[in-house]
């Protein structure tokens, strides 16, 4: 370990070191004003990425392909925020809906979710989700129709399994915005072995996907081992360590896959 | 409204049944769970757990029931069986029956008019806590207002010392809290500095690490107790990791002053955090027998929130409140120096909003002093819940002006690790021009000693802050 970085302007070789807001300006033995609208604004960011509707139409193009939809049974965001037990079940008309679209059974189905940032999905997921479909074709896997989940939590992504007897799911979804990123992905992939009764412990999860996180290359990357290696050895979860041995850019960030 | 409660009992269920009458209504709540769930002020978490009173009135009535009800029974029906539960049977067995005696006779609702008097003293609170359970706290808790809760906690005084001296009157402490999204000595070492130039740091410097490797966590224990002795801080470090990894920290000779754990008032929610008491009375045994502190030996620092239980599905349909004083109940077997309620870092599902969040954090602050333990408060909040800083400044100035132990100090309150807000170093800084707060006495001669802040306590000006940050730089070395 190196010392702390010497220079004239202590506080901007301290800043260096961490995202930490350090050093900041006084007023009075507050905080001065520009930090107090710094704070707020991106506090304003976050609240706008919580709230923000998911643009079904404009993923749908972008996606260009024959898609699905799946409505929660929270029917408002103020509902989806309250409820979280909601966002885990599809309403009557969806559940209808994916049943009467059900064919073969697939060996995937990935699923595009708002979760807590629509932003996050914007930004990142029809490349992600074009990309890992792209993958698991080469490597001869059958896809069910993307589907698009909205006021959806993660593990909504069983039911829709369920409904269109897919084998395993990939769920991409907004993680809760923090202060530093408003538009992360998180992707769970989970094997849909047991519909219905799987935890949060049958998952694998990778997050923070994002422009200056985890890269959608990357992430897609890992994504892909990680689904075909659960078909290979029949789980998710605890019992499927990552050991696709890629690189973590900027992976992690403090996200708890629980609370999303 | 006519209220259509079963009237059945169940086969099996000793304790009473509790009833009601508002106007023409007979309200009927059928066990001791209930009256207390359905007589809590409003919150999402019970609402998502399906037993929070199903109107205006009917939560009105259950809290004129509960003040009708003798305190005493308590005693004798419990809330979770104590065949089941560890942290029942663990109040039933500690409690202590003389010191309960003054307020034996009393019902809740007299119990809450006593409180609030004169002769409820600092010295009559103190000797009463030991006497009370946290089902009780819990209880009188609900039928009082914010003032009352503000009024009651400021009565209550409740010392602790390791390298200072926590608690004293008119005194506010604060945890500083450096997390780094990686990790980095060099990044926890530049908020650590951050925090001392603004006179924080007086509870503890406590990290919560973004990883659970040994070695790691090693490395950050050591930088702390590098800083505090290189320094001679009258202050205490912690890392903020899980009870095992703290016994194995002990054991392959780490500088561990104080052992940290999240616990929670039901066996199976401390199950659920892979701990036990008897883990935790090692864990005790072992920080002691350090012998670290200099000025005392409370070597435990907890925390706690509403609302985990029922996320850990383990709630046993007791309302979060209830469960969140059973908690402090676990917590003083151990004699801590700090107990935090992290109060709104759980998210909107539990306590939805400013108002909700405000009102939790002044009932875990009275029911957690009420109880005889030091109770700080990470006033705080996510960014999925309806609440903002405005919210926070609410809570934690009604928070010092009920006596808050302390709060947490988190550079600019936006902590990038954890990715919540809670208060910053600069609010603490508010709060004592406001209420004219000091910090642990042993703390203050310190910052006065190296003129981080001058006689009176006041921070040095910008100007000084070169100076001041060369004589901490070897930190992260």
């Amino acid at each position: 370990m190196s010392r702390l970085p010497a220079s004239p302007d202590r506080w901007s070789a301290l800043k260096a070191t961490t995202p930490a807001r350090i050093g900041l300006p006084r007023a009075g033995h507050g905080l001065a004003l520009s930090e107090v609208l710094a704070l707020q604004l991106a506090h304003a960011k976050a609240r706008d990425a919580v709230h923000a509707a998911l643009d079904i139409e404009s993923l749908r193009q972008d996606l260009g392909t024959d898609t699905l939809q799946a409505q929660s049974a929270a029917a408002t965001r103020d509902v989806y925020l309250r409820r979280p037990d909601l966002g885990r079940i599809l309403s009557e008309s969806a559940a209808a809906g994916l049943a009467d679209a059900a064919r073969e059974p697939a060996d995937l189905a990935i699923v595009i979710a708002d979760g807590l940032s629509a932003m996050a999905v914007h930004a990142s997921a029809t490349t992600l989700a074009l990309l890992i479909a792209q993958s698991v074709r080469k490597a001869g896997l059958t896809l069910a129709p993307f589907i698009i989940a909205t006021q959806a939590r993660v593990a909504l992504g069983d039911q829709i399994a369920g409904a269109l007897r897919a084998r395993a799911v990939l769920v991409l979804i907004g993680e809760r915005p923090g202060l530093s990123a408003v538009d992360s992905l998180g992707a769970y992939v989970t094997l849909a072995l047991k519909p219905g009764i799987s935890t949060d412990a049958d998952r694998n999860c990778i997050s923070n996907i994002r422009n200056g996180g985890l890269l959608v290359e990357s992430a897609a990357a890992r994504i892909v081992w990680l689904i075909i290696e659960a078909r290979k050895r029949g789980a998710t979860g605890v019992a499927l360590k990552d050991e696709s041995g890629l690189l973590l850019p900027g992976a992690g960030g403090g996200q708890d896959p629980l609370k999303i | 409204m006519v209220i259509a409660l079963a009237m059945t009992r169940q086969a099996g269920h000793h304790g009473a049944m509790f009833h009601h009458t508002v106007d023409q209504t007979r309200h009927i709540f059928p066990d001791l769970k209930t009256l207390l769930a359905k007589a809590t002020p409003p919150r999402s978490g019970d609402m998502l757990a399906g037993i929070a009173a199903s109107s205006a009135e009917e939560n009105v009535a259950a809290r004129m029931c509960l003040a009708d009800m003798p305190l005493r029974t308590f005693l004798s029906d419990v809330v979770i069986p104590y065949e089941v539960d560890d942290v029942t049977r663990l109040i039933i067995d500690s409690h202590d029956a003389a010191a309960f005696a003054p307020v034996a006779h009393m019902t809740v609702g007299q119990f809450r008019d006593w409180l609030v008097s004169d002769e409820a003293s600092t010295a009559v609170l103190a000797a009463l806590a030991p006497g009370l359970t946290p089902e009780m706290a819990a209880a009188v808790s609900k039928l009082m207002r914010q003032q009352d809760l503000i009024l009651v906690a400021r009565k209550c005084r409740v010392i602790t010392r390791f390298r200072n001296t926590i608690g004293l009157e008119g005194t506010l402490a604060v945890r500083l809290q450096p997390n780094h999204p990686t990790d980095d000595l060099a990044g926890i070492a530049a908020s650590t500095i951050d925090g001392l130039l603004l006179g924080a740091g007086d509870a503890t410097i406590g990290i919560n690490p973004a990883t659970d490797s040994l070695p790691q966590l090693l490395q950050l224990n050591q930088l702390l107790d590098e800083l505090i002795h290189t320094h001679a801080i009258p202050t205490q470090s912690c890392i903020l990791t899980h009870v095992s990894s703290t016994i194995e920290l002990i054991n392959r000779g780490a500088p561990v002053d104080l052992v940290f754990q999240s616990i929670a008032g039901t066996e199976g929610t401390n199950a659920s955090f892979g701990v036990t008491m008897a883990m935790l009375d090692e864990a005790h045994d072992a920080a002691l027998g350090l012998k670290r502190g200099t000025v005392g030996n409370n070597v435990m620092y907890f925390e706690t929130g509403q609302g985990t239980p029922l996320s850990a599905g383990a709630h046993h349909g007791v309302d979060q409140q209830t469960l969140e004083a059973r908690a402090y109940g676990v917590a003083r077997r151990y004699a801590p120096l700090l107990v935090n309620t992290v109060v709104g870092f759980i998210g909107p599902e539990y306590l939805y909003d400013g108002k909700q969040i405000i009102r939790a954090g002044l009932e875990d602050h009275f029911c957690g002093k009420l109880l005889g333990l030091p109770l700080g408060c990470d006033v705080c909040y996510t960014n999925h819940a309806e609440a903002d800083q405005d919210d926070m400044d609410s809570l934690m100035t009604l928070l010092a002006a009920a006596g808050v132990t302390y709060i947490m100090g988190v550079p600019g309150a936006d902590d990038v690790m954890l990715n919540y807000q809670s208060t910053s170093f600069h609010d603490a800084l508010y709060l004592r021009e406001v209420f004219g707060l000091k910090r642990a006495p042993e703390f203050e001669a310190w910052l006065v000693k190296v003129g981080i802040t001058d006689a009176r306590g006041q921070i040095a000006p910008a100007a000084a802050v070169p100076a001041l940050i060369s004589r901490f730089e070897g930190a992260a070395s």
